[in-house]
């Protein structure tokens, strides 16, 4: 069962789910098509991991629908979950088994077996590059082989849609490079994928298309530039400072210039139009709100601008 | 069925490589068993060996009756007769007897002197005195001559109550003596099958090594069972979930795994402790039925208190709690059959307590004993596990 030309691999429509009182996704609509890299990006706790428990069958939504190659997903379309490969964020491998053994094992689940799973973990090993060290004990493994394992236990069994939640969560830089790298040659190799993060240049690397995700809504949906659209030519400003940082932000708010401004960590974040030409006011402003300013940083305009002006919030808060 | 399966196979490697798990199935539960066993194999192969010189001065039928009839008729009992009641207490003074080592022939453990007109007296029911004298050196020994000669006694009283009964019917004379010897050798035509729980209970050994499995089995099958609960915190649920298979395949794998692991522990007990410790624990298809019954009452009760359970520690606490206590209600650390009354009902609540009241049961090598038992545990497991599957299948996520 694979998606019909034309047809979206998926396809979910006004997804809602609550726990309790507290609405984790609302109204969530969005569609992947075949060959696509899909991300997901928002804060933690903007509804990412619930989506896409739902579109895994792992969760039944409250409202809406999800439909994988035309089929309803939901907990118990077991046959719909044969085109799901999900890797998830916490690392869902055994620790006490090999790798050729936590492969073989969830792709039994998958139905496979015999020669045609022999050859298939093998390939996979290959893809993670993990055959050196195919018969030692994962709990011996470093955090990014753990990582890489995790992912392949996913693509194990050439699933219709892989689904990757944060998966370069905790990784160090190398191992990240390389997890980043195979997703890149997967989404070159035609498959689907969602890959949900809250890093930024992760989405603007891997993804065709980003839908930016804010308690539990989608707030914005489209290309890399068609996101940065939303902003206009306007520039990232970050004064790294100490003080009154609150203050400091709600003054420079007031400028004409400036689009948004908010604070994140220790930083105050602005959108500014022509961030150079207003630089020494901006200043100014920030040392008469009882702000000390470290260090300036002007970027052009990319999704954490997107993301601030759509929610006066930094990705990162 | 193949998916459940697939999980079972799974979870059984992954125990095979827990070290955890064989010290609770097997080491522990077979230590308890063998240190108890060690202390109580003594008793265990206990059979009695005695030596009893007999001065039958009265040469009459009933002091005769007593001494072929009755201890000639016991196996590892020797019969030493003489002729004096002085020869007779010669022999059971160690410091002198002429009987030593020098004719190698060891002293007696007890005397017993029939007194002359012994069997008249019966007959005439005067007062009449058997004595018994015991070596100081065999306390045992000597006390069972005391008991057999006091129930000889006793046998002989109601043999006069008899005969005074007959007289009073019949209106006639009859000879006491003739009729009581008479009496004492004919074989009771009604044959009293003692049923009493001291005739049911099981020897030390057998007791503690089916105490120790039974009561380690819950223990043994906990571990498969919140392993539903560690999936779950380690984030191998969610894959599990997202699987193209059933949720009850998941609950299948798991409670198959703990029903395998449960069943492999017992197995290697009973076998272990038959060998190493002389535990006889009853006909094997008998204990094979008691064996799968409690299997099925553990798994019931580990699911009920994993389905509540909010986690994997939660659910191994509450889960020790109870097994203890369903452990010590149903008396595997110590007979309470036999401490009657309340506590003696109470074991009943426990699997444990119908576990060992089959094997008790089963002493009587009648196959058909265990069916109560057996009925009385299902219906333990398949309650409780019918209410602990519901729980455990909505508690299924990530």
């Amino acid at each position: 069962m694979t998606a019909t030309p034309g047809e979206p691999v998926l396809e979910c429509s006004g997804i809602s789910k609550s726990f309790g009182e507290h609405a984790a996704v609302t109204g969530l609509a969005f569609s992947v098509a075949p060959g696509e890299t899909y991300g997901l990006l928002g804060p933690n706790g903007a509804g990412k991991t619930t989506t896409i428990s739902m579109i895994a069958g792992l969760l039944e939504p409250d409202a809406g629908e999800i439909r994988l190659a035309g089929e309803p997903m939901n907990p118990d379309a077991t046959h719909t979950k044969r085109l799901v490969g999900l890797v998830p964020q916490d690392l869902a491998i055994y620790p006490d088994l090999d790798a050729v053994e936590n492969l073989e094992f969830f792709g039994q689940l998958q139905g496979m077996k015999g020669a045609e799973l022999e050859r298939r973990v093998a390939e996979v090993l290959d893809i993670i590059e993990l055959t050196d060290r195919a018969q030692d004990r994962t709990e011996h493994y470093s955090g990014g082989m753990k990582r890489r394992l995790n992912i392949g236990v996913g693509l194990l069994h050439r699933p219709t849609l892989l689904i990757l939640d944060e998966p370069t969560v905790g990784v160090d830089p190398q191992s990240r490079n390389a997890i980043l790298d195979s997703v890149e040659r997967l989404g070159e190799e035609g498959m689907a994928v969602l890959y949900t993060t809250h890093y930024m240049e992760e989405a603007e690397r891997l993804c065709d298309r980003i839908g930016i995700v804010d308690q539990g809504k989608l707030i914005a949906e489209g290309t890399q530039a068609d996101l940065i659209r939303i902003v206009g030519q306007r520039d990232r400003l970050t004064l790294t400072a100490t003080g009154s940082l609150a203050a400091t932000a709600s003054a420079l708010g007031e400028l004409e210039a400036v689009d948004d401004a908010g604070v994140s960590g220790d930083e105050v974040v602005l959108i500014v139009d022509r961030a150079h030409d207003h630089l020494p006011r901006i200043l100014e402003i920030a040392a008469r709100t009882g702000s000390m300013v470290k260090s300036v940083n002007v970027d052009s305009a990319d999704l954490e601008s997107v993301f601030l002006k759509l929610t006066g919030r930094a990705l990162r808060e | 069925m193949g998916a459940a399966w697939t999980i079972a196979r799974k979870d059984l490697k992954q125990r095979l490589r827990d070290r955890s798990a064989y010290i609770i199935g097997i080491v522990a539960p077979l230590g308890l068993a063998l240190v108890f066993g060690f202390v109580l194999n003594p008793l265990s192969g206990f059979e009695f060996e005695g030596r009893f010189v007999v001065a039958d001065l009265d040469r009459g039928s009933v002091s005769r009756a007593f001494v072929e009839g009755v201890l000639g008729g016991i196996d590892g009992i020797e019969v030493i007769e003489v002729d004096t009641a002085a020869e007779a207490e010669t022999l059971v003074d160690t410091e002198v007897s002429p009987l030593g080592g020098t004719e190698g022939i060891e002293t007696a453990d007890a005397a017993i002197i029939f007194p002359v007109g012994f069997s008249a007296d019966v007959q005439s029911e005067r007062p009449v005195t058997i004595q018994v004298i015991g070596n100081q050196g065999s306390e045992t020994e000597a006390g069972i001559a005391v008991a057999m000669v006091e129930g000889y006694a006793s046998e002989l009283t109601a043999v006069r109550v008899a005969v005074a009964t007959v007289e009073n019917l019949v209106g006639a004379e009859v000879d006491r003596l003739a009729t009581g010897v008479e009496v004492l050798q004919t074989p009771n035509p009604v044959t009293v099958r003692d049923d009493t729980a001291s005739t049911k209970q099981l020897d030390g050994v057998t007791f503690y090594a089916a105490g120790m499995a039974i009561f380690f089995l819950f223990f043994t099958v906990q571990s498969g069972i919140t392993g539903l609960l560690e999936e779950r915190r380690t984030g191998t649920m969610s894959r599990l979930l997202s699987s193209p298979i059933s949720r009850t395949s998941v609950l299948g794998g798991k409670m198959l795994s703990a029903f395998l692991v449960g069943l492999v522990s017992m197995a290697v007990l009973f076998v272990a402790t038959t060998i190493a410790v002389d535990a006889d624990w009853g006909p094997p298809l008998g204990v094979v039925l008691l064996v799968l019954a409690a299997i099925v009452a553990a798994i019931g009760i580990v699911s009920i208190i994993a389905g509540f359970a909010r986690s994997e520690e939660q659910a191994t606490a509450f889960g020790s709690m109870i097994g203890m206590v369903l452990g010590f209600l149903g008396g595997t650390f110590f007979d309470v059959s036999q401490a009657g009354g309340l506590l003696a009902s109470l074991r009943f609540l426990s699997p444990h307590g119908w576990f060992m009241q089959g094997l008790a049961d089963l002493r009587s090598d009648d196959l058909t004993v265990v069916v109560v038992p057996v009925l009385a545990m299902l219906a333990f497991g398949l309650v409780t596990g019918a209410i602990g599957v519901s729980r455990l299948r909505k508690g299924l996520r990530p």
